[in-house]
């Protein structure tokens, strides 16, 4: 598929209630690189394998949870036209200045009907990964820090009005529908995973009265081995797990959810497969999510936590 | 030192040092009755009111925790910590939300 329009997961700001917690817990257990810090004290920090400068931006405050969600687009022009196709849809948009973030360009935000501030930007610093450009070596030494992902790789959010949100992303944003989950009478989703490339999700919601919640934000690993290596880590570092090592029959990704010291649920996880657009969204009935196997597939069962914890 | 801890509703009775939380103390023991979530203050599940004795409490969310809650000794059992013995009880629920969202009634918990 040709990669225009939206291209990815850029960054998210997550709040956090002590910040040097947050970092200890983001740099040194899931091994992120801390590549800076701005003026309001927020911390910056990228996964080894990103190539721009940061993925996760921590903000110190007296609540948990997510501010923003961004995606990166291809270039100055298309954030132009996102932006005008947005406004056109009626919802209201807003600049933030480059630099507002630190080494990254204009940002478009906008409030989408589940709650959430999600943004678009075109430019944001390539550091790069620690490697030469030029006949480089597979890995740095930074791949065995920590738990180590290579990437941010999606996010899931709870919030109202998902339907509307679907139409948004697929209808302006250029997003395509993979997998849904049916509510219990099986007219409408209660969860959605879309795609803006080749993955099985770029960002998934699930339907929930309170508006802006975050369900967990997602790294990728590339192996099963790295997971189990991960739940290992984690457990050393004493940090509370939720459900896995295990694996969804959603996405079929093999999974781990955990929280960070401030109660913000991540995800590390590899696997899943390569949809495209033509393909037929796969669907499961609310039953499915749990017996089916949706959820847990060794274990088919609906964990209690996953519905009902959020930040 | 390890203080004794009361879930009223179940009369569940269990240890916990002053440097453990009442959560952790709970799940640790094998205990049930306060739901568990997050472990970091920041969910919500486990809201208590601590009926009886004398606590230190961690960095909780204001989400979930005002400051007459705290005054009311209404508080997140993942972030207490017993200076005595303590009675507390259960405010926090586990809602399955998407199913009330919908106006559709409870699913059957899972095993």
């Amino acid at each position: 598929m040709a990669m225009t329009g939206v291209l990815r997961p850029g960054h998210a700001q997550l709040r956090v209630m002590n910040l040097e917690d947050g970092v200890r817990h983001y740099r040194d257990v899931l091994g992120m690189v801390e590549t800076g810090r701005d003026a309001q004290g927020r911390v910056y920090l990228k996964c080894w394998d990103e190539r721009d400068h940061s993925s996760l931006i921590l903000r110190e405050a007296d609540r948990a949870g997510i501010d923003f969600f961004a995606f990166k687009v291809l270039d100055p022009a298309t954030l132009d036209t996102l932006e005008s196709d947005l406004r056109a849809y009626g919802l209201t948009t807003e600049r933030f200045p480059a630099g507002e973030l630190l080494e990254t360009g204009e940002r478009v935000r906008f409030e989408i009907p589940s709650g959430h501030l999600i943004e678009l930007y075109a430019e944001k610093t390539a550091v790069g990964n620690g490697l030469q450009v030029l006949n480089p070596a597979p890995w740095t030494p930074a791949k065995e820090n920590g738990v180590a992902p290579v990437r941010l790789d999606h996010c899931l959010l709870y919030g109202p009005n998902i339907a509307e949100v679907q139409k948004i992303f697929t209808e302006v944003l250029g997003f395509y529908l993979v997998e849904r989950v049916l509510t219990p009478d099986g007219d409408g989703n209660a969860a959605i995973w879309m795609s803006c490339s080749h993955k099985v999700h770029d960002i998934a919601f699930v339907e929930h009265p309170e508006p802006g919640k975050l369900h967990h934000l997602s790294f990728l690993l590339e192996t099963w081995e790295e997971v189990l290596r991960a739940a290992d880590i984690l457990s050393m570092n004493k940090v509370p797990l939720d459900i896995g090592p295990t694996r969804h029959g959603v996405t079929r990704g093999c999974t781990i959810y955990a929280w960070d010291p401030s109660g913000n649920r991540f995800e590390t996880f590899m696997g899943g497969y390569q949809p495209y657009p033509d393909y037929a969204p796969t669907t499961w009935t609310f039953d499915g999510l749990g017996a089916g196997g949706g959820l847990d597939y060794p274990q088919r069962k609906l964990h209690e936590s996953f519905l009902t914890v959020v930040s | 030192m390890s203080h004794q801890v009361l879930i009223e509703e179940t009369g569940e009775r269990y240890d916990c040092g002053e440097h453990e939380s009442l959560l952790v103390a709970m799940a640790r023991s094998g205990r049930r009755g306060i739901p568990l979530g997050c472990r970091g203050g920041g969910c919500g599940v486990c809201k208590v009111q601590v009926t009886s004795g004398d606590f230190t409490a961690g960095v909780m969310s204001r989400q979930h925790v005002s400051e007459d809650d705290q005054a009311r000794r209404c508080v997140l059992a993942c972030r207490v910590f017993p200076r005595a013995d303590v009675s507390v009880k259960v405010l926090g629920k586990m809602h399955r939300a998407v199913c009330t969202a919908a106006g559709l009634g409870p699913v059957p918990a899972s095993k």
